[in-house]
């Protein structure tokens, strides 16, 4: 085969150019090192502009109470004690100078009557935290961080003549392969480069580099409704499996109870959770307020018994007890699912998201202005006259590539991951506003190590896996799948298979068959053919992303098979309790081979004991086991 | 496609190949063509009357039209100059020669004007996705165009006309010989006035000038309602530049009409 | 066109495709269902008789800017423009950006656009104001916000006529999107650039706009780009280059900073 390749030598190789992957690359360049952004869609239009409330980091201007101690708490409580500490604690110490530095490159947050940066309430935040711009929080990041590469090629340009000479964006382009060098006895292959292809005329790319960072964000593509975009196909999740890297925590997906349903075009996209918060009510298609009937035990005491109580928490929440739409994500999202499955959904199949009924119209406009707008643009309903239809929604994968916390380097020497493609962090439920800020600590963490990383060596990449990378990325054209299917069938049926065997609430012979499927589906994946040429070819594109979307899928499903309890974003139709022996379980994913994984236990490393002491002892019981706060007396002790 | 060709070779390399000059389905020629039959009627209008010299002034009740406000000339009638008369009376030279060329000057440059006329005039461009016909387009970045920065000094001197005219709406409600009064006339002299000052106290120029080029708001709390207020009054600037062309002619018109004799003003006091 | 049951009917479509060698208007019949986008129709000739379609997307949601081109004849964002604003036996036409090379069918070559991004001038901070040091009323980053909710979808910079139908321009004029993002960086209260307004007029082609409004007709996020960027960017430029007047007055009240 005769491909010409270009060919490019950098000493640090960010994949993804959302938040993580631009902070990632801000700090590589400030480090000095020659840096290459390469992105899979234009430059600026990462998923990180879907973002709406808010970036957490306990700077505490809204309350000076707020510290990283109390944010780190929240965190590991939002996360069920799954998560790895150190990464919480990192996290929680160094959000607020990310944030503060993101005013030196010219962000403009909503301010305080004092002047310093505004800080609004969320779900699971025990003080107001979250950094924002109205709803639009997430595109100022990515505009900010995106000025800030500007600006620095502006700086090399007054130096050398040349903007691209230190930092680099390959935008439209998709990196299919990384390279290791050969693992020698004892010794894991180490990152020497990746490969891929550039969207607008199908030509191929190698870059050569001692450091890669993965900053490819999420997974959500995997399921049919999802508020996730096309990029999110696990990319990251499946070429740091493929370079020998493991994943964690996969069973571990955020749905979001209120997603649209319809019309098709906004499937999934968020209704944010204040709507229910200002009096917007669920109702099924009988007109009934069917969440009265969910109200687990736990919650009995907290919620109200009926639709009188529940009406009037809005104006006097001191007397009466709130309406259990404000039940938490989980709960929501579970009532919602069993409306549908009983018959009982909207004609799109979802369920009925009143807010017309019960505020006027000017009320509505007042209180939810973008929501008006976004159903009023997108789906032309008018939510001061009508009810909208929700339904759950794919929304945010906790798990990731297993990566040393400190570093965010996987165990692969040279390869590092930050943002959604890293596990840990969020343990088994993330908090909302803690992935903004996720992105900034450990995108610049991760572009840190990564430029020391370079500096010690630079191992050169294997000609022949750039042949076995070329041929593997033109297989869809080749005459070995002839006959094979289009993908977008595949794509289709893979969605399927997940949404509805692996979705919000799991049972065991759902997986077992919804594991089977993707066996048949990866023969199927191994075959798609696509036409045409490889200028701008969709088809080729999503032919090529399908087997990172399918390996995967195989993670979510084998590690949700194996985990027997509830916990988080992990719900069992047969295991519906949280079981505190699993706690310190992780569940770890590796490769064997392009279309199967292995799933191995791993113990979580124990907490620290100044952070274990964050916590009260009453609350602590709630998820460790007998054994070990007995451990932990012990170490206290020595 | 049955479209016109694109002859003018103004597509840069590699674009699509799209013979049509427009592929738009809707009128987009209405706009445009209502903006340019209707601007080259008033002007048509406003020449005529400009230069009659004649059914200004109503001397009975004191109504004095804009278009010879402030009417200094030699040749103006008794009582309707409150200005002095120093101007010789000739036939080109209008009564209110002092003020028109500048409210012109004011209207020519006006941000609104401009974009009605660039394209219903010049249709640089006729509508928004519809190729233009010229070859070559500066904009304002040379002369003449470049004069259009001078937007300001029209707005200040409109400005001191428009405080003529209230003068001469207020002037009007005390009667010649003496005593209150007031007509249909009044009331139409104060509603162009009221529209002439919403014209031009929503003027960019003044936008800029009362707060605008600051960078702290927060500092001058007062310009910062001033801006305000004028930003609001601004989002309807092109209304009140349509309305006070209509209230122009219609005061002018009425003026000549009672004046001419063709109609009696309608009277409600006095 | 045919209707059936279920809102569903047939619309003619005419798509674009070809490359920046030739092209033409392809005609498609296509189903539609009630609640679609042109986005979504596009998809569904994808996923059927056009698997090589080529189209530029993302977020479907309005947001990241992606799905920029001309439907009949006038620049949208594909996944907002509803199929309910067509009559059921309307043509629709769907065309690339003109104002850009096209690299193939509905995906055009915007590298115009981070071109001359990164020709601004990019934000100054204040000397000696430290990380979380930062100061700003709301009331006075205000104005700089509207313009930072730009999408940069680049419907402003193929609308405008300066570059839509004057190629040569292209050199000197930066387009409505980047003098906007002057304006945002002047009225920034702790840019300390202080040049701005001069500089956009005489580098960044600010005198090319004659205020036609095409920037501000199109723009999705309904950004005043023209009244509340361009003209007070002009004003500015004025202020600075032809009042002596604000001149004088600067020489004898002045205020830092103001």
């Amino acid at each position: 085969m005769t491909e010409q390749i270009e060919q490019h030598s950098y000493d640090v190789v960010v994949i993804g150019a959302g938040g993580a992957g631009l902070r990632a690359a801000i700090e590589a360049r400030l480090q000095g090192k020659r840096t290459a952004i390469i992105s899979k869609s234009l430059f600026g239009k990462a998923h990180t502009v879907m973002a709406e409330g808010g970036c957490a980091a306990s700077m505490g201007n809204a309350n000076p109470n707020d510290n990283w101690q109390v944010h780190f708490r929240d965190t590991m409580r939002g996360g069920k004690f799954l998560n790895n500490w150190r990464m919480a604690e990192l996290h929680a110490r160094e959000a607020p100078d990310r944030v503060w530095e993101l005013e030196t490159y010219g962000a403009l947050f909503d301010r305080t009557a004092e002047g310093k940066i505004s800080q609004r309430n969320f779900g699971g935040h025990t003080y107001p935290r979250l950094a924002h711009v109205g709803d639009r929080t997430g595109l100022e990041l990515i505009r900010t961080l995106q000025q800030k590469v500007v600006s620095l090629q502006q700086e090399d340009f007054a130096e050398t003549g040349d903007y691209e000479s230190r930092i680099r964006v390959f935008a439209e382009c998709t990196i299919t392969e990384l390279f290791t060098t050969s693992e020698g006895p004892g010794e894991r292959g180490a990152i020497s480069g990746c490969f891929g292809y550039f969207r607008d005329d199908g030509r191929f790319v190698r870059f050569d580099a001692p450091s890669i960072v993965l900053a490819t964000g999420g997974v959500g593509k995997s399921y049919s409704v999802t508020s996730n975009s096309w990029e999110y196909t696990g990319d990251g999740h499946a070429l740091a499996l493929r370079a020998g890297a493991t994943l964690i925590n996969m069973e571990f997906l955020q749905f979001h109870p209120t997603g649209m349903v319809w019309p098709p075009s906004v499937k999934g996209i968020l209704v944010t959770e204040s709507v229910r918060g200002d009096g917007g009510v669920l109702r099924n298609s009988d007109g009934e307020r069917f969440m009265f009937s969910y109200v687990p035990d736990v919650f009995r005491d907290q919620y109200a018994t009926s639709e009188e109580e529940g009406d009037r928490w809005y104006t006097d929440p001191d007397n009466n007890r709130r309406p259990p739409e404000l039940l938490p994500r989980d709960e929501v999202a579970r009532a919602i699912n069993s409306e549908v499955k009983a018959g009982r959904g909207s004609p799109h199949g979802g369920v009925f998201l009143d807010v017309s009924t019960r505020l006027k119209a000017e009320e509505i406009l007042k209180r939810l202005p973008s929501m008006h707008h976004q159903f009023k643009e997108l789906a032309d309903v008018d939510i001061t006259a009508e009810p909208m239809e929700v339904g759950p929604t794919c929304h945010y994968v906790m798990g990731g590539v297993e990566v040393d916390p400190d570093s965010a380097m996987s165990s692969v020497p040279g390869l590092f991951a930050a943002g959604e493609v890293a596990g840990g962090m969020h343990g088994s439920n993330r908090l909302g506003g803690n992935s903004l800020s996720d992105l900034l600590v450990f995108g610049r963490r991760a572009g840190l190590h990564a430029a020391q990383h370079a500096d010690r060596g630079r191992p050169a990449v294997t000609e022949s896996d750039v042949q076995d990378a070329v041929e593997r990325a033109l297989l869809p054209f080749s005459t070995a799948t002839d006959g094979g299917e289009n993908p977008f069938m595949v794509q289709q049926e893979l969605q399927k298979t997940m949404h509805e065997l692996v979705g919000i609430i799991r049972k065991e012979d759902e997986m077992e068959m919804a594991l089977k499927k993707l066996e048949d589906i990866a023969t199927r994946t191994r075959t798609v053919s696509v036409e045409g040429h490889r200028t701008f070819n969709p088809g080729w594109h999503l032919a090529l992303d399908l087997r990172n979307m399918l390996l995967v899928s195989l993670c979510v499903g084998k590690a949700a098979l194996e985990r027997q309890e509830s916990r988080g974003g992990h719900t069992r139709d047969d295991y519906p309790v949280m079981d505190s022996d699993w706690r310190h379980q992780l569940l770890v994913c590796s490769a064997l081979g392009e279309d199967d994984i292995e799933l191995t236990r791993k113990d979580q490393i124990a907490m620290r004991a100044d952070l274990f002491d964050l916590f009260e002892m009453d609350e602590l019981k709630k998820y460790y086991t007998g054994e070990e706060l007995g451990g932990h007396r012990t170490e206290l002790a020595e | 496609m049955s479209t016109t060709t694109d002859t003018s070779g103004r597509t840069g390399a590699g674009r699509a190949t799209i013979a049509a000059r427009t592929l738009r389905t809707d009128r987009w020629w209405l706009p445009p063509l209502a903006t340019f039959v209707a601007f080259v009627a008033w002007v048509a209008y406003a020449t005529v009357r400009a230069f009659m010299q004649e059914y200004y002034f109503v001397s009975e009740y004191g109504y004095l039209t804009p278009f010879y406000s402030p009417c200094v000339s030699v040749g103006c009638v008794e009582g309707s100059s409150h200005f002095g008369t120093f101007l010789p009376d000739v036939w080109w030279l209008p009564y209110a020669a002092v003020s028109l060329p500048f409210l012109l000057l004011f209207r020519l440059t006006c941000y609104y004007y401009r974009k009605a006329y660039y394209r219903a005039f010049w249709l640089s461009p006729p509508a928004c996705a519809v190729a233009e016909p010229h070859a070559r387009y500066t904009g304002e970045t040379r002369f003449p165009l470049i004069l259009q920065n001078a937007h300001r000094y029209f707005f200040y001197l409109a400005a001191i006309v428009t405080l003529v005219n209230t003068y001469d709406a207020v002037l009007a409600f005390a009667k010649p010989g003496g005593g209150f009064g007031l007509g249909l006339g009044n009331i139409i002299l104060v509603a162009n006035v009221v529209l002439l000052w919403g014209y031009t106290a929503s003027c960019h120029s003044c936008r800029s000038a009362v707060g605008g080029r600051l960078n702290h708001f927060s500092r001058h709390p007062v310009r910062y309602k001033m801006w305000t207020f004028v930003s609001k009054l601004n989002t309807r600037h092109s209304q009140y530049a349509w309305a006070t062309l209509a209230s122009l002619a219609i005061t002018d018109f009425y003026v000549m009409a009672v004046s001419a004799g063709w109609i009696s003003d309608l009277r409600i006091v006095g | 066109m045919t209707s059936t049951q279920n809102g569903t009917h047939l619309q003619h479509f005419k798509v674009w495709r070809g490359d920046d060698t030739k092209g033409e208007l392809v005609d498609y019949a296509v189903e539609v269902n009630e609640g679609e986008v042109v986005l979504d129709i596009i998809h569904r000739l994808q996923a059927t008789e056009a698997n090589d379609l080529a189209v530029r997307w993302n977020c479907k949601a309005g947001k990241c800017g992606s799905c920029s081109a001309e439907i009949n004849g006038r620049p949208r964002l594909l996944c907002m423009t509803r199929m309910n604003t067509f009559a059921e036996n309307e043509v629709v036409t769907v065309t690339p950006l003109r104002t850009f090379p096209v690299i193939r069918d509905l995906v055009t070559d915007v590298s115009f656009n981070y071109t001359k991004a990164r020709e601004i001038p990019s934000f100054t901070p204040p000397e000696g104001v430290e990380p979380g040091e930062y100061r700003m009323q709301q009331v006075d980053v205000e104005r700089s916000q509207e313009f930072r909710k730009c999408i940069e979808c680049y419907l402003c910079q193929n609308t405008c006529h300066v570059v839509r139908d004057h190629e040569e321009n292209k050199q000197e004029f930066a387009g409505p999107r980047y003098l906007m993002r002057m304006a945002e960086l002047d009225m920034h209260p702790l840019d300390a650039h202080g040049n701005r307004a001069v500089e956009s007029q005489e580098e960044h082609g600010l005198g090319f706009c004659n205020i036609t409004k095409c920037c501000t007709e199109v723009c999705p996020e309904h950004i005043k780009i023209t009244d509340n960027a361009l003209i007070p960017m002009k004003e500015r430029a004025v202020d600075r280059k032809y009042d002596p007047l604000v001149w004088l007055g600067n020489k004898i009240f002045r205020r830092p900073g103001s």
